[in-house]
């Protein structure tokens, strides 16, 4: 799951610009046009450190609470193959997490920190994720809608400047390439089911379909830093752009399923090439941004309980190894 | 010969899908996200070891039931599987103190059956095999760290092998009917099992500076049917799906 | 400071022959689980048939300011590259 500029405040508006050397400044910029690779020992201005940050670690804590909407169904899967797949899936998600943690370490942030301040409410995530999900068809809509919106992010993220966080992008992007298709097959299947089934499915796409869309980020005009962002290679396609090329792809997908797109103004428009939609609830999205999300606060209270009551086990581990390193060095 | 063959893979299926399915429930939940990976992998081969046990059942039973159809269509008195594995998880120190005994028999009882004189049973024990040695290995690691950590970690997975302590002559009961398949090199004879699963388990215990307590009043039932309040409930979420939605394609 | 597992680097050998190349990192707290929580991260897809992890504090890094004395004075000896050779077209394999 990748999510987008969502904390403007800390961007590069707010935080006052740290003065760099003009000479640095100049080649790194120059370096970064020529599309090279930025490596952690290398020097780069703090609003890049500052914005890579964030945005690594909003994309590694994305992954890690959307381990819960799906782990939500995982013990009610309805067959011992959906429940191997989906187990896989949500193991895949906690990996990627895991990978970009490791990439957002390397720029001076400590893991620990950023999961505190995910958890003080300081640091954010996809808004998708402070959805419920209610039937077992969710779980095929978040594979082929949030997965295949991820997706769409995720792949230009493979060649983004800073060297780490290409790098988790390809291994992340070759293990996603079976969970947009996961959740589609799992949709096929229902539809050929029982008509609750393909209620199921629609009742499903009804819930989904605009929060996927949500997923990119607010509208262009509205999103101050992808410029800088964009120059940077943090981000290589706006929010609008990728969002059109969502609908594109999504839409002849949910005509193959047989469902309906909850979007009265839906039209393909011959002229542009590209599908004309509705208007987004931008209010609503700002709402879960902020955190009201209808279940953001139990997505907070599971991540919290999960890592408090999980300390005293990472105390243990560490107190054990420090007794052993101590032993070790005495009989050396 | 055929009921109890059977009768034998519902306890060998059974075992991991009950297994399995509980450590579902730390999907998202674990003490870090490496500990999270590790437990859905466990979860994974456990998964798939059911799959190939029930499926061989149903095949055996020849009644129309594949493994989907025995995991989800049977009510907690048709579960053969032990006790131990029906058992909340609790803590992650009773998790692995749980996962800790049962991986250690289990190991020995695959290592066994991959020279069962039912081929299928020796294919699939030969491929579960490996994946059971990395579990024990796994879960001793945690004991003895978890045993030899911290004041409070000790504490945790005493009381946690506590829970569980009741339940060894449940893990390795067998019946009549399964003697009569040991006897006919089909099944391994749990007995001849135990003290070699013993051994293992007071040599991990002496590593995580612990020891084993004389065995408490043994609760036993499991394989016949007879299970704790836990595992109806854990079926109830379990099988919700396809018994809510008959004809359902899932 | 960080109360946080130490950082381990996961080196994979993809196959037989291969040499191992760094795959990521993880978080463990001692060799023995950071080699197990490698195989659970690093090769869920049969990626590899061995692992080396190795403490991250424990690498030392050239430093990239250095970048130019340390690998510059490398693209001047073209000598060192058998194409830099012009061999009449008579002799072959060489
Ligand atoms: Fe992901
Ligand atoms: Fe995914």
């Amino acid at each position: 799951m990748y999510t987008t500029e969502l904390d403007k405040t800390a961007g590069s508006a707010a935080a006052p610009a740290a003065v760099e050397d003009p000479a640095l400044l100049a080649a790194f910029e120059a370096r970064v046009a020529n599309d090279e690779f930025i490596e952690p020992k290398d020097w780069m201005p703090e609003a890049y450190r500052r914005t890579l940050t964030r945005q690594i670690s909003q994309h590694a804590h994305s992954e890690i609470v959307g381990m819960l909407p799906e782990g939500n169904w995982l013990t009610r899967a309805p067959s011992l193959k959906r429940k191997a797949i989906l187990l896989a899936k949500i193991q895949d998600e906690g990996g990627h997490g895991l990978y970009l943690y490791c990439a957002a370490e390397t720029l001076g942030t400590s893991r620990e920190q950023m999961i505190e301040a995910l958890h003080a409410g300081k640091a954010k995530y996809s808004t998708i994720f402070n959805y419920p999900t209610l039937n077992w068809a969710d779980i095929g809509a978040i594979g082929w809608l949030v997965d295949g919106a991820a997706i769409m992010n995720q792949v230009p993220l493979q060649r983004t400047s800073y060297g780490p966080y290409a790098r988790a992008m390809v291994r992340v992007c070759k293990e996603e390439s079976f969970h947009q298709r996961q959740g589609y097959d799992l949709l096929l299947e229902m539809m050929k089911g029982t008509p609750e089934q393909r209620a199921m499915v629609q009742d499903a796409m009804n819930r989904w379909w605009w929060p996927s869309l949500m997923m990119f980020g607010p509208p262009d005009d509205n999103s101050p830093n992808s410029a800088q962002s964009i120059r940077w290679r943090i981000k290589r396609e706006t929010n609008d752009e990728l969002r059109q090329k969502f609908v594109d792809a999504t839409v002849p997908q949910a005509e193959l399923l047989g469902i309906t797109v909850p979007d009265p103004d839906l039209q393909w428009n011959e002229e542009r090439g590209h599908y004309d939609f509705g208007a987004i609830d931008w209010n609503e999205f700002y709402a879960v941004v902020r955190g009201e999300g209808p279940v953001a606060r139990e997505r907070m209270k599971a991540r919290r309980a999960a890592w408090d009551e999980g300390a005293w086990v990472r105390e243990a581990a560490a107190a054990w190894e420090a007794r052993q390193a101590a032993r070790r060095a005495a009989a050396a | 010969m055929n009921d109890l063959l059977f009768q034998y893979l519902l306890r060998l299926g059974d075992d991991s899908l009950i297994l399995g399915q509980r450590l579902c429930e730390w999907c998202g939940h674990a003490p870090t996200i490496e500990v999270d990976l590790s437990l859905s992998n466990l979860a994974l081969d456990l998964i798939g070891q059911a799959t190939l046990f029930l499926g061989y059942a149903g095949e055996v039973e020849s009644g129309g039931r594949d493994a989907d159809a025995l995991a989800f269509h049977r009510d907690a008195e048709d579960f053969r599987n032990c006790l131990l594995v029906e058992q909340p998880n609790g803590d992650f120190a009773r998790t692995m103190a749980r996962q800790f005994l049962f991986s250690s028999y289990q190991l020995a009882l695959l290592d066994r059956l991959c020279s069962s004189a039912d081929g299928r049973i020796a294919e699939i024990a030969a491929k579960a095999v490996k994946e059971v040695r990395y579990h024990a290995d796994l879960a001793a690691d945690w004991v003895v760290r978890l045993g030899d950590g911290t004041a409070e970690s000790r504490g945790r997975m005493i009381e946690g092998l506590d829970d569980c302590w009741r339940f060894l002559d449940d893990l390795f009961a067998m019946d009549d009917g399964e003697r009569a398949l040991a006897a006919a090199g089909i099944a391994a004879d749990k007995a001849a099992l135990r003290p070699l699963v013993q051994g293992r388990v007071e040599q991990v215990l002496r590593q995580a500076t612990l020891s084993m307590p004389g065995l408490p009043w043994q609760v036993t039932g499991g394989r016949t049917g007879r299970h704790s309040e836990h595992l109806s409930r854990l079926l109830a979420e379990m099988q919700v799906l396809p018994r809510a939605h008959p004809g359902a394609r899932w | 400071m960080s109360k946080d597992w130490p950082l381990w680097e996961v080196f994979v050998r993809a196959r037989g022959g291969l040499e191992h190349r760094h795959a990521g990192s993880v978080h463990a707290p001692d060799a023995e689980l950071a080699l197990r929580h490698a195989r659970d991260t690093y090769t869920r897809r049969m990626e590899g048939v061995s692992l080396w992890v190795v403490r991250s504090a424990d690498i030392v890094a050239s430093d990239p300011d250095q970048a130019g004395e340390l690998f510059e004075p490398a693209a001047s000896k073209v000598y060192r590259h058998p194409t830099f050779y012009d061999l009449p077209d008579a002799v072959k394999h060489m």
